[in-house]
């Protein structure tokens, strides 16, 4: 395989890594207000994610690292294209960073509920506008020739379309079933079923909207890859649910965990070899070649994601072993609220 | 006023990372002084020790969140204002930023998170291993975010390919251990250990004078053993900052003569050059009304020998200007080869300054705090609690400064001799989308930045907890035993 299609397939990783983690850490944090009916079953909510949502979020940092490295072109015109958007994304990301740890840290109603709307509010904005943005770059977007590098220049409005709503829409829901379904996996006691029954209607909905917006895609951009990932990620959400409704939590959540990666992945082969297609000439668009940083770039960087990407998925996989109990109710402790313990 | 792209995307760049870099020192210090705190209790299993743990680990977790929050930010900025900038030197510039995020990132990120939810999960000494992981991570992060900086101050390692029009890498392990590099780690690292530990002797200070439990002999001791631990701390690294800060000001008089000149405001090319202590005159000293100089003092900070030849701004303006300025059109064109004298020459000297203040204080606190002299008692409340902001405010600014210092002084460089910023700027970016970025993450920054004030004084002046023996789980026994730590 040649060194420009292992990067972009390492890109693919990463982010299927970032949405399959923090999908569900975004979908907990919009069912705060939904599930979290007393303040106990929020903070319950919020410490089945405690521990694990930053590594989550890096994930994202290292996808836009390695995008940078290894496709210099693709990293430089998507976010100077994407401005505004991404702008919004940013917003949402800083907000909710914060939320996680300042909320607990005054004993004041007024003070943690707008926390919980900076949590919301702050997973929701993100978990639309990644799917509005992926779909823009699937579909094509106005790119051509300025000074010799090949430059976004379609402005904010032409972001906004149908086809891009869409997307938005399918990641938003497949996030709040798939932040469901880890409730589901991770508590215990009354959120637990309220969680599971939820997960089920969500899914419900979340399919309808992913297989219009996969066939979409597969009739407008697809290959046969594309076609084989995307029935995968569509069967393993009926999986899901399937096994949401007979109470086996854990195989639910594996479904929805397996969708969006298969959708993920099935999204980057319907988009290969381009990186970002142009809408006004296929002479336009960039590449895994012309997008490209050089080959010995692209072999330094091989040899340290071979030695160091398995050693960071030990670790994280650790990390999730040692947290594996479920929360419930009672492990809240009464005093803590002032955040007394470090 | 009008303003250009350019120009808002310098401002968002400058106040975003200068923001950015308010909590990484505190971040990268404090970890290793909670580390430390936690060791000893681990060995000795004296209680203070956890007490001085877990107090200043919340403190470190306050300032830890914006860090963190306020990074992401700057992972995304350049592709989104400096494209140009990200396409000429994405080959080797993205390679250590992708390089921080897999080594650096995802080891603080997930070992933090293990730190501060494990104390009941984890064997103590697992436990105890998490923190000075993160802290581990900390340091990476550093590095290599120092590497891509320092190529911008002294490109290596790469070639210029007239083809593609870019820069590209051709030895990454030259990029790792550029000179630059080499001087500019240990002096950040260093004055981040300076950061974190005046805050740390401040913070104890503070207790000791104005703590509502000041006069139990139990708090006396706790806030006694944390300014002492940490003053030294903050003496030994600071020991390593003017060496290391002496090494740098030699190797930037061989890259980058300019800055040196723009830091003396030196404008005439000089043997035996003296340097200025404070000049009263005009802001960027091009005239003198009153300055108090040390005689041959920049010739020895510049080459290390009393009578080494400085040279001046206007000669090294004249060699810029042919060697680069000849072709308006190409990237390393600029109108001008010098960088805003008035902001060189006071930030370096505010670096230096305030970094000395935040020194004196600490060794005054070594002096009233020997035998058991204790503070509590003072009879200067006033100038101790003087002394309890300058120990943490004093370094911290002295990091900005610096900062703006080098940054400034690279001017009107991105990447030394190979682009300016003019150039680096997104061509297809327009005023009115910085501007809105601009507007848009200043206030949010100052509203956390209130946020962030108010509960890091509230937690410091609540003051440490009591004593309480984490105990871990053993979960078969007791399933709904709440857990020691929870959001
Ligand atoms: C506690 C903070 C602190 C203190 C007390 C000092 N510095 Fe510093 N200095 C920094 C914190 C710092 C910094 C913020 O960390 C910088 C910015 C970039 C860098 O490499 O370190 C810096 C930059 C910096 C540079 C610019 C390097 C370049 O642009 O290439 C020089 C020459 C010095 N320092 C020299 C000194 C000297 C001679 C000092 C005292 C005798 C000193 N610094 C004290
Ligand atoms: C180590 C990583 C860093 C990198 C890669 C970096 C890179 C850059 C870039 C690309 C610019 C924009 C171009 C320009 O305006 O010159 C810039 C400017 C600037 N940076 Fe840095 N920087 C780093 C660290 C810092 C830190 C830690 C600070 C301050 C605490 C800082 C302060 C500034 C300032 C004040 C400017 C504006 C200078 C001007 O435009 O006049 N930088 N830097
Ligand atoms: C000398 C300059 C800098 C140093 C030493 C430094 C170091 C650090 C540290 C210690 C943290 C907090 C810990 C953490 O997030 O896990 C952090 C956060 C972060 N920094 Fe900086 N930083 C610097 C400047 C920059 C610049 C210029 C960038 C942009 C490329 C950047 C990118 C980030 C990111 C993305 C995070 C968040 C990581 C996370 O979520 O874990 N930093 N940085």
């Amino acid at each position: 395989m040649e060194l420009t299609t292992v990067w972009f397939s390492l890109i693919t990783i990463l982010w299927i890594g970032y949405f399959a983690l923090e999908g569900f850490d975004f979908g907990v944090a919009m069912l705060l207000p939904v599930l979290g009916r007393t303040e106990r079953e929020r903070r319950v909510l919020i410490n089945t994610i405690g521990p694990v949502w930053d590594g989550n979020e890096v994930w994202v940092l290292v996808a836009g690292g390695a995008t940078f490295a290894a496709f210099p072109e693709w990293y430089a015109t998507l976010f100077s294209g994407f401005y505004l958007p991404l702008l919004l994304i940013l917003c949402g990301l800083i907000v909710r960073g914060l939320g996680f740890e300042y909320r607990h840290k005054r004993d004041d109603a007024r003070w943690r509920r707008n926390w919980d709307l900076a949590l919301i509010i702050g997973s929701f904005v993100p978990a639309l506008l990644w799917g509005v943005a992926f779909a823009n770059i699937l579909r094509g977007v106005p790119i051509e020739e300025l000074n010799g590098h090949l430059e976004y220049t379609g402005g904010f409005f032409n972001l906004l379309n149908p086809y891009a709503l869409l997307g938005g829409l399918m990641t938003l829901t497949l996030f709040l079933t798939h932040g469901a379904m880890y409730i589901a996996l991770k508590t215990d006691g009354d959120v637990r079923y309220r969680a599971r029954a939820l997960s089920v209607r969500l899914g419900v909905g979340a399919a309808v909207i992913a297989v219009a917006f996969l066939l979409w895609t597969q009739v407008m951009t697809g290959s046969v890859a594309s076609a084989v990932a995307f029935v995968v990620a569509a069967l393993c959400l009926v999986g899901g649910i399937v096994a949401a409704l007979q109470g086996r939590e854990g195989w639910a959540f594996v479904g929805t965990f397996v969708t969006i990666a298969a959708g993920v992945a099935g999204l980057f082969l319907a988009l290969f070899p381009n990186v970002m297609p142009s809408s006004i000439d296929a002479a336009y668009n960039l590449t895994t070649t012309n997008a490209s940083a050089t080959a010995y770039t692209l072999t330094v960087m091989t040899v340290v994601a071979a030695i160091f990407t398995p050693i960071v998925l030990a670790y994280q996989a650790w990390s999730y072993w040692v947290f594996r109990k479920r929360i419930s109710t009672l492990h809240i402790p009464e005093e803590t609220l002032a955040g007394s313990a470090a | 006023m009008d303003l250009s792209a350019l120009d808002i995307a310098r401002w968002q760049f400058a106040i975003t990372t200068v923001y950015h870099f308010l909590f990484v020192p505190i971040t990268i210090g404090l970890s290793a002084i909670v580390a430390g705190y936690q060791t000893a209790w681990v060995r000795t299993g004296n209680e203070q020790w956890l007490r001085l743990t877990k107090f200043f680990g919340k403190l470190f977790l306050i300032n830890f969140a914006i860090g963190v929050v306020t990074g992401i930010v700057q992972e995304f900025q350049f592709g989104m204002n400096w494209s140009d900038y990200s396409r000429f030197v994405g080959d080797i510039f993205g390679a250590p930023l992708a390089v921080e995020g897999l080594l650096a990132f995802f080891l603080e990120s997930t070992f933090l998170g293990l730190w501060i939810f494990g104390w009941d999960r984890l064997p103590k000494k697992a436990h105890l291993a998490t923190i000075w992981l993160a802290h581990i991570g900390t340091v990476f992060s550093a590095y290599f975010i120092l590497a891509a900086n320092s190529f911008m101050q002294h490109p290596v390692g790469y070639e210029y390919n007239p083809e593609t029009g870019r820069a590209e890498l051709t030895d990454f392990f030259a990029v790792l251990t550029n000179k630059v590099q080499l001087v500019t780690f240990p002096h950040v690292l260093l004055s981040a250990y300076m950061t974190a530990a005046g805050f740390v002797v401040g913070v104890s200070v503070w207790q000791m004078i104005k703590g509502a439990r000041r006069h139990e002999a139990s708090e006396r001791s706790l806030y006694k053993a944390g300014a002492k631990t940490a003053a030294w701390v903050l003496l030994i690294a600071s020991a390593g900052v003017i060496w290391s800060g002496d090494a740098q000001a030699k190797v930037m008089t061989e890259v980058q003569p300019m800055k040196m000149a723009a830091a003396e405001a030196l404008y005439d090319t000089e043997p035996s050059a003296p340097f200025s202590l404070f000049t009263i005159g005009s802001l960027d000293g091009s005239e003198e009304k009153f300055a108090v100089t040390v005689p041959n003092l920049l010739s020895f900070l510049a080459t290390g020998t009393f009578d080494g030849t400085v040279q001046g701004i206007n000669e090294l303006s004249e060699q810029y200007t042919t060697e680069f300025g000849s072709d308006p059109s190409s990237v390393t064109y600029a109108s001008d080869y010098t960088p805003i004298e008035a902001v060189t020459y006071w930030s370096f000297r505010l670096m230096m300054g305030l970094g000395f203040a935040g020194i004196i204080a600490a060794i005054a606190t070594l002096v009233a705090l020997r035998g058991d002299r204790n503070l509590a008692d003072t009879k200067r409340p006033a100038l101790w609690l003087l002394a309890a902001w300058v120990l943490p405010l004093g370094p911290l600014f002295a990091n900005s400064f610096g900062w703006i210092f080098t940054e400034v002084g690279r001017q009107p460089w991105a990447v030394f001799g190979l682009m300016t910023v003019e150039n680096a700027v997104s061509p297809t970016v327009s005023a009115f989308e910085v501007l809105t970025s601009l507007i848009v993450f200043t206030l949010l920054y100052g509203v956390l930045a209130v946020v962030e004030i108010k509960l890091m004084l509230s937690y410091i002046k609540k003051g440490a907890d009591d004593f309480a023996e984490p105990v871990v789980r053993d979960d078969d026994n007791d399933p709904d035993r709440p857990l020691a730590f929870a959001y």
